[in-house]
């Protein structure tokens, strides 16, 4: 296929600019990455006197220790870790309870399945922001401020894995699961020995997809750690702006954006095929 | 679409489904009709005592030009992202296209700040627009031109609607991408042999072909506009100058939260509450409808 | 080894019945076809035989227990599926092995079984491969080893030819039918193909729209079709019908003549056609000449005789024997 494409143009003049306009793309897009990552190698007053370098300096190890280490509200490892965990949790907690339910909705029959599933299904159409304050309310009585549980719980209360996961369990075949019948398997050993095992690139897109998700949520958590040490990396940022008119620390703060970007763009490089099909079955 | 073969009993679906049900009613549904409810209350002025005001708060709102500024203010917004961020998309996805080897590599450049997510892009275009350090905005003062989105609300509209479309072309792009592949090369060819030139190729024969993918993600773009871009406003502008930039989303922050104004923000969250269902209802629509194709 | 009998079984989706009460008696190693045109219920029946679909009423006995409320795994059947309905994540031998596994088999004797049904299918050198890296053949010899591992007391197969090529189905044929004699294990086959019916079946039940029309050695039925539908669906090319009194029969509606059975002359005998056009096969020629009043009729001849060139008039001859006389309620008189 790709060998055919552009056939009916013919390669010169017109060639050189289709790639001279996608690296100037390729440059727009990174430009502001590299910036940030110039920024975190450079010295504080290298950056206050404008214009700033254009090119990395040495403080790298320096800037990224401290970040990592000290930070400035509370150390970037620790609000990484917090990061992870969350990320981790959504993803986890959301593809578990999403299996289990669209397994329930599409293989069994029984009063009220038409009703969850609406239920369900109306979860998809509203996001956490719309709903800010009356979660924070529930959160805060459950006294799961500042607490990993009240970081993943609302972000797990959405049913796009569910709406994801019924449409593939409709593609199996009717055939596997009567021949799975035939051999004498009970519904969870179906669902453990052929239904899981034939998800797993479903599931590792999904997975992909939702750590991202999980990973750069910002408005959540802003709300519901007041505790630096609860803060995660992407919201914590933010945090490190100082109020008022002090200077803030740029090194530290743009090794900090660098370091919030790495989890989530290696993760989306190394996995670009799940990743691709992951947005792709997630949008369908 | 049904299933043929269905097991029995319904103690095991019950439990299969209980996490999910459970989760969703203390985290959604009751915080959802919480929002309804809340909304149709105001405190007194003692925080002590609520009062039944019915559609009282929405009447307010509606005439509140704080309000209808940001509808217009969101509006704008969401316009130019969707329009910027899949314009630049498009381009850039046709250039791929057009290549015979390659693609796969500027695919691979293109589709990663998908994962930076909308707060870090804040910072990232907030750092190079600084009014004190920014060398973005220090080369425009070298040009002769004093930047300065804090007090201009054209340039702090302007840096909100680049920082946010610049994370979402990775995802245009990809769309775009897969959605021009997916043309059958014969089409294009055969429109060449009758003489079409790209630009005439491009018009009748891509771009319809291409509608589909195109409105699938206006719509999205707008949805993601509306919600996602919280992180980019807060971090770069806070809503200002002036409100400038005070997205709806932004304002049920703002009022909920450092307004303290429950009744208000409850609100203007069913508002939202709509205007998402609409969206959603036009987004399933056109799904259907694609469906059929 | 085991009986299978259907007692007046009947099947209704709501107010629309599928399956207007079926008898059927296989005996201990008998193979009984199932053969019908799609929608007439064969592969529901089939279905409701494997415990898959209920059964409103009736009864289904298998060695004279009655399994009308019993899972499939305890009614002791395998069932081979049109598209082998393989397990695609698992390994041949993990496919054939899953049933044992379930049923808490001892692993040495799993290894001993699948190596049996392995080495008696020639699946040996592809134990460890997974389903997509065998051909359309092999998938469909997993499937039959899968139901052969389990030893059961009766085989179900639903159409397990139709997704393989022409060539392929001919030798898969035989060799489901060669295994079937070796094993002796009571069958039940569905499928849409009469040659696959008639070649396979010890017995066959030609079915139409819910019901079974006749039941019979393939032969009997081929020569004496008890309906007019069995008439017209068994044999190839089909059977000539005429409206009885078109060539002076005074009884029943229509009369059905094979194509074998009618003979072509230049001298007067019955009825005159023409000539439309010939396929000529080889070892037969298939003559279709258009009645008068312009119904084609299809002549089998041997290859051997001369092609009769189209256009020419010629007569249309048979013995009353060969006539096949249907009532108004296309059965046979």
């Amino acid at each position: 296929m790709s060998e055919q494409r552009g056939m009916v143009e013919k390669r010169g003049l017109g060639h050189w600019l289709t790639h001279l306009g996608l690296i100037i793309g390729v440059l727009f897009i990174f430009f502001p990455i590299w910036l940030a990552f110039v920024a975190s190698t450079v010295t504080q007053p290298e950056i206050v006197r404008p214009p700033m370098p254009l090119l990395p300096g040495d403080q790298f190890f320096e800037n990224y220790s401290k970040a990592l280490l000290s930070g400035v509200n509370a150390p970037v490892a620790m609000m990484m870790l917090n990061s992870l965990i969350m990320a981790l949790g959504i993803t986890i907690g959301k593809i578990v309870i999403s299996l289990t339910s669209a397994f329930a909705i599409v293989y069994f029959r029984f009063p009220g399945r038409t009703v969850f599933f609406w239920l369900i299904f109306l979860t998809l159409m509203l996001p956490v922001e719309v709903r800010i304050v009356p979660t924070y309310e529930v959160i805060a009585n459950f006294g799961m401020l500042n607490s990993y549980s009240g970081l993943i719980f609302p972000l797990i209360a959405s049913a796009t894995a569910t709406f994801l996961f019924r449409q593939f369990f409709l593609t199996v075949p009717d055939e596997l699961t009567e021949a799975a019948r035939v051999d004498g398997a009970s519904p969870m050993q179906f669902f453990w020995h052929i239904l899981l095992p034939m998800s797993r690139t479903n599931i590792a897109a999904l997975f992909v997809i939702l750590f991202i998700y999980g990973w750069n949520q910002y408005l959540w958590p802003l709300l519901i750690t007041t505790d630096p040490s609860m803060n995660t990396i992407v919201m914590g940022i933010r945090q490190m702006f100082p109020s008022g008119d002090d200077l803030a620390d740029w090194p530290v703060i743009m090794a900090t954006s660098i370091l919030a970007m790495v989890p989530p763009v290696i993760v989306v490089i190394s996995m670009q095929k799940l990743f691709i099909r992951g947005l792709v079955d997630s949008e369908k | 679409m049904e299933k043929r073969v269905i097991f029995k009993g319904w103690m095991l679906p019950a439990l299969l489904l209980l996490p999910q049900i459970v989760i969703t009613a203390i985290f959604f549904f009751y915080p959802a009709g919480q929002a309804i409810w809340q909304s149709m209350f105001v405190p007194d002025p003692f925080g002590l005592k609520t009062q039944f005001v019915g559609l009282g708060n929405f009447e307010y709102l509606l005439g509140d030009p704080y309000y209808r500024a940001s509808f217009v203010t969101t509006a704008i917004f969401s316009g130019l992202v969707t329009v910027v961020s899949m314009g630049v998309a498009l381009y850039l996805a046709i250039l791929a296209d057009r290549l015979i080897k390659g693609s796969g590599t500027y695919r691979t450049l293109l589709i990663w700040p998908y994962a930076v997510a909308p707060a870090v892009a804040g910072v990232l275009w907030m750092f190079m627009f600084n009014t004190r350090v920014g060398v973005v905005a220090w080369y425009l003062g070298l040009l002769g031109y004093d930047w300065n989105h804090v007090l201009n609300e054209a340039e702090a509209m302007g840096l909100v609607v680049v920082a946010s479309s610049w994370g979402r072309i990775s995802y245009n792009f990809l769309f775009f991408l897969a959605g021009l592949q997916a043309i059958p090369r014969s089409v294009i060819e055969a429109a060449a042999i009758d003489g079409a030139k790209f630009w005439t190729r491009f018009r009748t024969i891509v771009w319809p072909l291409l509608s589909p993918t195109t409105f699938f993600l206006l719509v999205v773009n707008v949805v993601y506009a509306f919600f996602e871009t919280f992180g980019v406003i807060h971090t770069i502008t806070a809503g200002g100058p002036q409100q400038a930039t005070t997205i709806l989303v932004y304002k049920v922050y703002s009022d909920g939260f450092v307004g303290q104004d429950l009744g208000s923000s409850a609100a203007q969250s069913v508002i939202l509450l709509v205007l998402v269902g609409l969206l959603t209802v036009i987004q399933f629509k056109f799904i259907e409808r694609r469906v059929h194709y | 080894m085991a009986t299978l009998t259907l007692d007046n079984v009947r099947k209704s989706f709501g107010a629309t019945d599928v399956i207007h009460g079926v008898d059927i008696d296989v005996q201990d190693g008998e193979f009984i076809v199932i053969v019908g045109p799609s929608g007439c219920g064969k592969s529901t029946l089939l279905r409701m035989v494997a415990g898959l679909e209920g059964i409103t009423s009736g009864e289904i006995r298998i060695d004279e227990k009655r399994v009308n409320e019993a899972e499939p795994m305890e009614r002791n059947i395998a069932m081979v599926f049109q598209n082998y309905a393989l397990y695609p994540h698992m390994s041949v031998f993990d496919n054939m092995a899953y049933g044992l596994k379930i049923a808490k088999t001892p692993k040495d004797e799993i290894a001993a079984r699948v190596a049996v049904a392995a080495k008696l299918l020639q699946l040996e050198p592809y134990l460890q491969r997974k389903p997509r890296e065998l051909s359309g053949g092999q998938r469909q010899r997993v499937a039959m080893g899968r139901a052969i591992v389990r030893k059961p007391a009766v085989f179900l197969f639903d159409e397990p030819l139709s997704n393989l090529d022409a060539k392929l189905r001919v030798q898969m044929r035989l060799e489901i039918k060669q295994l079937q004699r070796e094993l002796g294990v009571t069958s039940l086959y569905v499928t849409h193909d009469q040659v696959e019916a008639m070649t396979l079946a010890d017995r066959m039940i030609v079915m139409n729209a819910g019901v079974a029309d006749q039941i019979g050695k393939p032969l009997e039925v081929y020569e004496n079709p008890q309906t007019e539908f069995v008439a017209g669906f068994i044999g190839s090319p089909a059977t000539n019908f005429m409206p009885a009194g078109s060539i002076g029969v005074n009884v029943g509606k229509t009369v059905g003549i094979r194509p074998e059975h009618i003979k072509l002359t230049d001298s007067p005998t019955r009825l005159q056609a023409r000539v439309a056009y010939c396929e000529a096969l080889g070892a037969e020629t298939l003559v279709h000449l258009r009645l008068p009043h312009g119904q084609l009729i299809t002549v089998r001849q041997g290859g051997h005789l001369p092609l009769p060139s189209e256009g020419t008039d010629l007569w249309l001859g048979w013995d009353d024997a060969a006539m096949m006389v249907f009532g108004e309620d296309g059965k046979r008189i």
